[in-house]
């Protein structure tokens, strides 16, 4: 993986500076809050309901045992001994006091990692295919492209102050495990006739209020132009967003305003401009980097049998287990996800322990997953017994990757200031509902996905089942909805109707759940069903 | 009554304007009354608090309950960590919330 | 028209009063223009023969539009003055520098030791902008 040179690490350690400068000026007076916040936030701290919250950056979701470490130092000396894996493959520490945050990025920065322009309204951390330089069906590793792109756009002078937050996705395979088409950009590495890699660009995705699918507006973009591509795009809707409402600065709302042909007009406009100023970076550049993602010396010759007596063991390969690029080797999805846990905690010792794992067994590379799961990228088929073991004394062998209790949650209003219910409690009880491992299993593939607010952190648009948490008159409520995608059959969810209280929503989900069982056919995903019949069907079970 | 809430502007922490000064027990909050917006600049101005706003509460037997949700588990700490709230021993603490 | 607190320029400052963009447009005797936030900046383009100073209006800190407005500029270009005018924090003199401002009349005094660390924080940039700074890759490569 991607190592900091000198350049890098003055990059990281000069923002720590700048942030201790900015956290002084903050508490003695120099600045107001309404001056600091956004300060603050484009470093990724947060005031939520109990603490300061900061969001450090996992880049495109790979990182290594050291740096696992030193995330569950922090845990436990800025922290409570615990951390929390975001839908945006990043880490978040729920109980920071602004004090003390420079230091922690102090530390952070000793192991190359940072929380630069991980929230406010600047280009977000730059996420990947979770199985980038493992999959067996990836065209090649994106992650070269999603770290020249983090460069590219870290502290770029003119899109420092955007309208509003940017997200960007990287993918090379058909198959979509990014939530691709919900970005504001996304890019996804494709051939051309003549073998050339360039990228399919689709821009004006985004979740929130005013949910969007983002529009193909490239079929092939030669890869070495990408920079520039992008700052085109960044250049049309930094210059022609609204800036009077917050809720209509996000890029998706002018790709729609504009039409997607006008925009796509625009932004060809642009980039004829900027391809003349010689701003791409140069093939060398790209080469350095793509050199540490090399793939890691695989050993030859193994075997690919596993040794499946062991029933709990063979529950676990079957559902959390996948195929790898390289003979002998598999990928290794970890659970986040235990029944009555919390989705995408995990505490200091379960870092360290899967910190241990990485280092003996994948070749020192963890992957955080947009579904707040981890992976051990490249395990010897042989090694994953040992690996199961040692998980499940961790507490860390749940098998049900996409399963109905792999549920997707933002932190809610248990932490979050934004929120308006609490969306954790809602997992819990679905998931302890449905805790039944066989049960699991014959419902098959199920996204669940829960958001405290209209924001949609939880992702709730993209559920296969989507929940919504909303006020009603100071009480939580929470809508339900049904047919989302956030894989390459990317589709919005659809809400069925009037909402639910806290034990009415989880009866909500075991009526629909039941109604999908009568009406599937063989081999149908509740999605697949879903198409097929429509909503009636399932308005008829929830609502009688 | 009328609570003045915010965070401690170094920590972070959930504090209550006691009248006096502050505390992280909603016990101790005191009805502030009509004087609340006065408190709230002059402590804001003071680098005490950060984001201090009003809320509407109820007092009981127990001390003020906040009106929202929201401040109520401010002033615990999350539900779903009854470890980790102002009553750690009190398994019963949630229920307080709802 | 602001007068420029900080001035990052050895010529003399323009004393002419800066008219609106339609305005300087029409009026052909004009070197002074204000593009506001969310004025279209290439529509001065074809005039810049004549300007001589360009005020660029940032009505609240967080709006960057003006950021476009300068680069857009320097990449016609032009080389006389860029202004930034209004909520400016020292914060943001930095990338300003970087996509083209040279004068500041910010509505708050900023500190003359606060700009300087700014200025003097970031050793190196990852990327090419309008202030001739030559980016990292360009470092490692030679």
């Amino acid at each position: 993986m991607y190592e900091y040179d000198r350049y890098d690490q003055a990059m990281v350690d000069a923002r720590v500076e700048d942030f201790r400068d900015q956290t002084r000026r903050r508490i003695a007076g120099e600045l107001t809050e309404d001056q600091f916040k956004p300060l603050r936030l484009k470093n990724g701290l947060y005031l939520q309901l109990h603490a300061y919250m900061l969001r450090v950056a996992i880049p495109y979701g790979t990182f290594n045992s050291r740096q696992m470490r030193k995330l569950a130092d922090i845990a436990r000396k800025y922290d409570r001994g615990y951390g929390h894996f975001t839908t945006r493959q990043n880490i978040q520490y729920n109980w920071i006091k602004l004090e003390e945050a420079p230091d922690l990025l102090a530390e952070l920065a000793t192991v190359e990692m940072h929380a630069i322009q991980t929230s406010g309204e600047s280009i977000r951390n730059i996420s990947a295919d979770q199985y980038a330089g493992a999959a067996a069906d990836e065209i090649c590793d994106p992650r070269p492209w999603a770290e020249l792109l983090r460069q590219a756009t870290t502290f770029h002078p003119e899109f420092s102050y955007l309208p509003r937050k940017f997200k960007i996705a990287v993918i090379s395979s058909k198959e979509d495990r990014a939530a691709l088409r919900w970005h504001d950009c996304a890019l996804r590495i494709v051939r051309n006739e003549a073998g050339e890699e360039g990228f399919e660009v689709y821009a004006g995705g985004g979740m929130g209020r005013t949910p969007f699918i983002a529009y193909k507006i490239r079929d092939f973009l030669p890869s070495g132009q990408i920079f520039s591509y992008l700052q085109a795009i960044l250049r049309v809707w930094n210059m022609h967003a609204r800036r009077d409402n917050i809720h209509k600065q996000r890029m998706k709302i002018l790709v729609h305003d504009l039409g997607e042909e006008e925009f796509r007009r625009q932004v060809e406009e642009q980039f004829e401009h900027f391809l003349t100023l010689g701003t791409d970076f140069p093939q060398a550049e790209y080469d350095r980097i793509a050199a540490f993602f090399a793939p890691p010396p695989f050993e030859t010759g193994l075997s690919d049998d596993i040794d499946l007596s062991d029933p709990d063991f063979a529950l676990w390969v079957d559902r959390q287990v996948i195929a790898h690029k390289a003979p002998g080797y598999a990928i290794a999805n970890i659970s986040l996800k235990p029944v009555g846990g919390i989705p995408g905690d995990i505490s200091a010792e379960q870092m360290e322990r899967v910190a241990d794992l990485a280092e003996r067994y994948s070749f020192d590379e963890i992957r955080a997953t947009h579904a707040q799961n981890l992976v051990l990228p490249h395990v010897r088929k042989a090694d994953l017994y040992a690996v199961w073991q040692a998980l499940d004394a961790a507490g860390l062998a749940d098998a049900n990757l996409d399963l109905v209790t792999d549920i997707i949650a933002c932190p809610g209003l248990d932490y979050c200031s934004l929120a308006n219910a609490r969306s954790i409690p809602i997992a819990q009880k679905i998931a302890q509902r449905f805790a039944d491992a066989e049960r699991q299993r014959d419902i098959g593939e199920l996204k669940i996905k829960i958001s405290g607010c209209i924001n949609a952190c939880g992702h709730h648009h993209a559920g296969q089942i989507g929940i919504l948490g909303v006020d009603r008159k100071g009480t939580e409520n929470y809508q339900l909805l049904l047919g989302g995608s956030g894989a390459e059959d990317t589709s919005q969810a659809k809400i069925t109707g009037p909402g639910f209280d806290e034990e009415g929503i989880v009866d909500a989900v075991e009526r629909t759940i039941e109604r999908y069982r009568e009406l599937r056919t063989d081999g149908e995903r509740f999605l697949d069903t879903y198409r097929r019949v429509g909503m009636d069907p399932f308005k008829e079970a929830i609502y009688g | 009554m009328r609570l003045l809430t915010g965070n401690d502007l170094k920590s972070g922490a959930v504090i209550w304007w006691t009248g006096r000064d502050w505390s992280l027990h909603v016990e101790d909050a005191a009805d502030v009354g009509e004087a609340g917006e006065a408190i709230l600049q002059a402590e804001e101005g003071a680098r005490r608090v950060n984001t201090p706003y009003i809320i509407d509460g109820t007092p009981t037997p127990g001390g003020p309950r906040p009106a929202h949700i929201k401040d109520r588990i401010r002033a615990l700490g999350p539900t779903v960590r009854p470890d980790l709230t102002l009553k750690p021993a009190d398994p019963a603490a949630g229920d307080w919330v709802i | 028209m602001a007068e420029a607190a900080l001035r990052f320029r050895n010529d003399d400052p323009v004393e002419e009063p800066a008219v609106t963009l339609d305005a300087f447009i029409e009026q052909t005797s004009a070197s002074a223009v204000r593009i506001e936030a969310g004025d279209d900046p290439r529509r001065l383009i074809p005039h810049l023969g004549r300007v001589k100073l360009v005020e660029v209006g940032f009505p609240r800190f967080r709006d960057g539009r003006g950021f476009s407005t300068a680069r857009v500029l320097r990449e016609a270009g032009y080389d006389g003055e860029i202004r930034a005018e209004g909520d400016i924090l020292v914060d943001l003199i930095f990338f300003m520098r970087r996509c083209g401002f040279d004068s500041f009349a910010p509505q708050a005094p900023l500190g003359r030791a606060d700009v300087d660390a700014a200025l003097s924080r970031y050793d190196y940039v990852y990327q090419h902008a309008a202030d001739g700074a030559v980016p990292i890759w360009k470092l490692r490569h030679g």
